[in-house]
């Protein structure tokens, strides 16, 4: 039957993840976070794991809850709303990897693991990111070379990393991996350079492996569901701004210059929802358009994430422009958005290429 | 989420299709004759339950249940096969809704048939030269002389105004009342000799829409839809019925698609335009737009499927669709190059080329204004839809 809106379990599921990031991640903790040295949060990990993040879309028969890539994207958006810190979203990409994998023994290794949280994992694709452009060379079941932009390596354990020609290989922190922090634009989310020398990995898909593209896509659709989330929380928070400070004596959100702007700004993200969702559901049907439904999210997405939150700070005034209010954290973070996994320019290459034309 | 209609739908359109496949043979017809056998085939069609749906059976309509999934297989069917669908036109998109919610029996006895059927052809008498955003202004006057109303003043911008011979009009009727409750819904017949119509030519060139000038025309008593004074409130109704919103997303996708189309047959720096690198970014960034158009118009019509409210995304689809026009307007003039320099022929005579995008190009810019500008469109987003406080100069407290 024809359904393009959210169950009630999706919402339920939404509100549940919203709740449970507002208690166990306040505000001051946010700030706490971005202004220390570290993104890993373990009481906002913990809890979110144990609501069942980690497992959201894996199989029941490893702790999952059985549902699907959309599912799971919804739930994304509502951390990029919170901009929730660490790498949640890849740690959630590693164990979908992993369960697309033929290996049952690595899955009864690692999916309980990765479900409850236990183990911290993340993605290891960076700078060149699409993957018949990474180098990192396997050979012999062992690693060498290097990856940049890494969120989360600091608190990993676990890392899929990209492969020369485009295949995926798992491997578990050791003596033969460097992890250097480098300084991030997004505090909330922050990166490392990985260098790998003789390090042991098992090789989960060979460079050429579909399952490796479909992954990708799932990457894509999820930073898009991120930035979704974003997006929507600099509407929210400057439309609240916008009828609660006074100028001239009225609310600043009477003015109509400041109304258009905020419309605008809706206008940008509210009808960008559907076609995320379109995305994860293209993938999880795998229609034949899913790749290029990804490619197209990801890039229209981000850049509507970039676009309100610049046009955010300037409906905010001065106070937008402060560290300390805390916008620029979703700033940050849509910066982090737009250029991770590839830009919106390069993604528009491939939806053309992908057309056809 | 599922974009599949499911089964039961799909058997149903192996039913519609059949009905067309057998029933809608135009073959060689033409002019007149073929004016006959659509009316017909539209007979036909309306007795299979096919058109006028929300229309009672005693208009002429088929009074089928709301099911906006049957509806809008019916609406694919017939753009596969061509074969022509409802009249088009403001009669069947508001005035008949208007009728059957607050219209009198004898109202409704009177207008909707012919209107079904085609034979009345209804403008909207809305704008006027001094009233246009701000609609409550209007200044066209009715006064009920002699057990009919007199009316004087002008109406502007109307279109199908050409071929239109009734108009349903906001006219003030009560001079002494407050704005908004002064004024009346009357309907008028346009084919006396109180009216005057003149055509506008419009940037493109063409006659598409008309003014009209009312020297004492007069209207009987009763063709007042609603009370005296209730006109804007009865302006403002719009039923429930099945027009959910899949058809608006599929016209923008058939522009772009066409843009696509002009990108492959223009040539730039010696190679199709389409493989050009910016043209490839220019074409995915309006795809972009048009994505979310298209995918929210599925967000809207499984609401309104289900029965649930719409919410924000539901204001904003006429802007999505015009400023993506615009968009598909600017990328166009790219494309066409220096055929811009010329104006394409008529439609209808010989071949246009690249040119008659010119068309498009200016008929984008007719969109953000009819209907609502987009300030004002911006506005009800705003208030409506984020619940900003209400403007001052435009009447809020
Ligand atoms: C192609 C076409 C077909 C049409 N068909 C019909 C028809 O069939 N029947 C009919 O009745 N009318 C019709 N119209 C008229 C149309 O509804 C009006 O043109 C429209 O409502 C705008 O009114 P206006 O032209 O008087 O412009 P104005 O209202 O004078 O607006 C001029 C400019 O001022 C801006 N503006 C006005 N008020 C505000 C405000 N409060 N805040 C911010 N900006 C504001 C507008 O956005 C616009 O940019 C048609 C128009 C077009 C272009």
């Amino acid at each position: 039957m024809m359904r393009f809106h959210p169950t009630e379990e999706q919402l339920a599921i939404q509100d549940a993840l919203r709740g449970t990031l507002a208690d166990s991640f306040p505000k001051e903790r946010l700030h706490e976070l971005v202004d220390g040295d570290t993104d890993f949060d373990k009481p906002s990990w913990d809890a979110l794991m144990a609501l069942g993040l980690g497992g959201l879309a894996l199989p029941e028969i490893w702790g999952g809850a059985g549902l699907g890539l959309l599912d799971l994207a919804m739930a994304i958006e509502v951390l990029g709303d919170g901009a929730a810190a660490g790498p949640i979203l890849q740690h959630c990409l590693v164990a979908l990897a992993i369960a697309s994998s033929a290996s049952e023994e690595l899955k009864a290794r690692w999916l309980p693991e990765l479900a409850s949280g236990g183990t911290v994992a993340t993605v290891a694709w960076g700078g060149e990111w699409l993957p018949e452009k990474w180098t990192v060379k396997i050979e012999d079941g062992v690693l060498s070379g290097m990856v940049r932009y890494v969120p989360g390596a600091n608190a990993a354990h676990l890392f899929l990393v990209g492969t020369a020609g485009g295949g995926l290989a798992l491997c578990e922190l050791e003596a033969g991996m460097r992890v250097s922090a480098q300084h991030s634009s997004d505090r909330s989310r922050r990166t490392a350079t990985v260098t790998f020398k003789n390090a042991k990995a098992v090789e989960l898909f060979e460079p050429g492996d579909p399952t490796v593209a479909r992954l990708f896509d799932a990457a894509l659709v999820l930073i898009a569901a991120d930035a979704l989330g974003g997006a929507q929380h600099c509407v929210d928070l400057s439309v609240a701004y916008a009828k609660e400070r006074e100028q001239f004596g009225q609310p600043i959100g009477r003015f109509q210059a400041l109304k258009h702007q905020l419309a605008g700004m809706a206008l940008e993200v509210e009808p960008a929802r559907a076609m995320m969702w379109y995305a994860a559901y293209a993938w999880d049907m795998q229609l034949a358009e899913a790749s290029r439904a990804a490619a197209m999210a990801k890039a229209h997405i981000a850049d509507r994430f970039v676009s309100v939150a610049r046009a955010a700070v300037a409906a905010h005034g001065g106070i937008g422009y402060t560290w300390e209010y805390g916008l620029v954290i979703w700033f940050r973070r849509s910066m982090f958005d737009r250029a991770y996994l590839g830009s919106p320019a390069v993604h528009r290459a491939r939806a053309a290429d992908l057309a056809g034309w | 989420m599922d974009l599949s209609y499911g089964a039961e739908a799909e058997n149903y359109r192996s039913e519609v299709r059949a009905f067309v496949k057998r029933e809608w043979q135009p073959g060689e017809r033409r002019g007149s004759d073929l004016g006959a056998y659509i009316k017909n085939f539209r007979h036909r069609a309306t007795n299979e339950g096919l058109l006028y749906r929300f229309v009672p059976k005693r208009y002429g309509g088929s009074e089928q249940p709301v099911d906006v999934v049957r509806a809008q297989v019916i609406r694919e069917e017939f753009s596969r096969a061509r074969a022509p669908m409802e009249v088009g036109g403001n009669g069947m998109a508001m005035l008949v809704p208007t009728l059957l919610e607050r219209g009198t029996e004898a109202q409704r006895e009177r207008f909707i048939r012919p209107t079904v059927e085609g034979d009345y052809v209804w403008g909207q008498g809305y704008s006027e030269p001094g009233t246009g955003s701000d609609l409550a202004s209007v200044r066209t006057k009715g006064e009920l002389i002699d057990g009919e109303w007199v009316i004087n003043g002008q109406k502007i911008w109307t279109s199908q105004g050409g071929g239109a011979n009734y108009m349903f009009a906001l006219i003030r009727t009560e001079p002494q009342a407050k704005k908004h409750d002064g004024i009346s819904y009357l309907l008028i017949d346009l084919d006396q000799p109180g009216v005057t119509r003149r055509p506008i030519r419009q940037m493109t060139g063409d006659a598409g829409f008309y003014e009209f000038f009312f020297d004492n025309a007069k209207t009987p008593a009763d063709w007042i839809v609603g009370e005296r004074g209730e006109g804007w409130k009865v302006s403002r109704t719009t039923l429930k019925h099945e027009r959910a919103s899949i058809g608006s997303a599929a016209s923008l996708g058939a522009q772009f698609e066409k843009l696509v189309e002009l990108a492959r047959e223009v040539e730039r720096d010696g190679r199709p335009a389409i493989q050009d690198p910016e043209i490839r970014q220019l074409l995915t960034r309006i795809e972009g737009w048009v994505m979310a158009h298209r995918c929210s118009s599925y967000r809207l019509f499984s609401l309104a499927a289900a029965q649930e409210e719409p919410g924000i995304v539901q204001l904003m689809m006429k802007l999505l669709l015009t400023e993506t026009g615009h968009e598909i307007a600017l990328a166009a003039q790219e494309l066409i190059g220096d055929e811009a320099l010329l104006e394409p022929p008529p439609s209808g005579h010989g071949k246009r080329g690249p040119s008659k995008w010119l068309d498009q190009i200016m008929g984008s810019l007719g969109n953000s204004i009819a209907g609502g500008t987009t300030n004002i469109h911006r506005g009800i987003i705003a208030e409506r839809g984020l619940g900003l406080p209400r403007d001052l100069a435009m009447g809020g407290e």
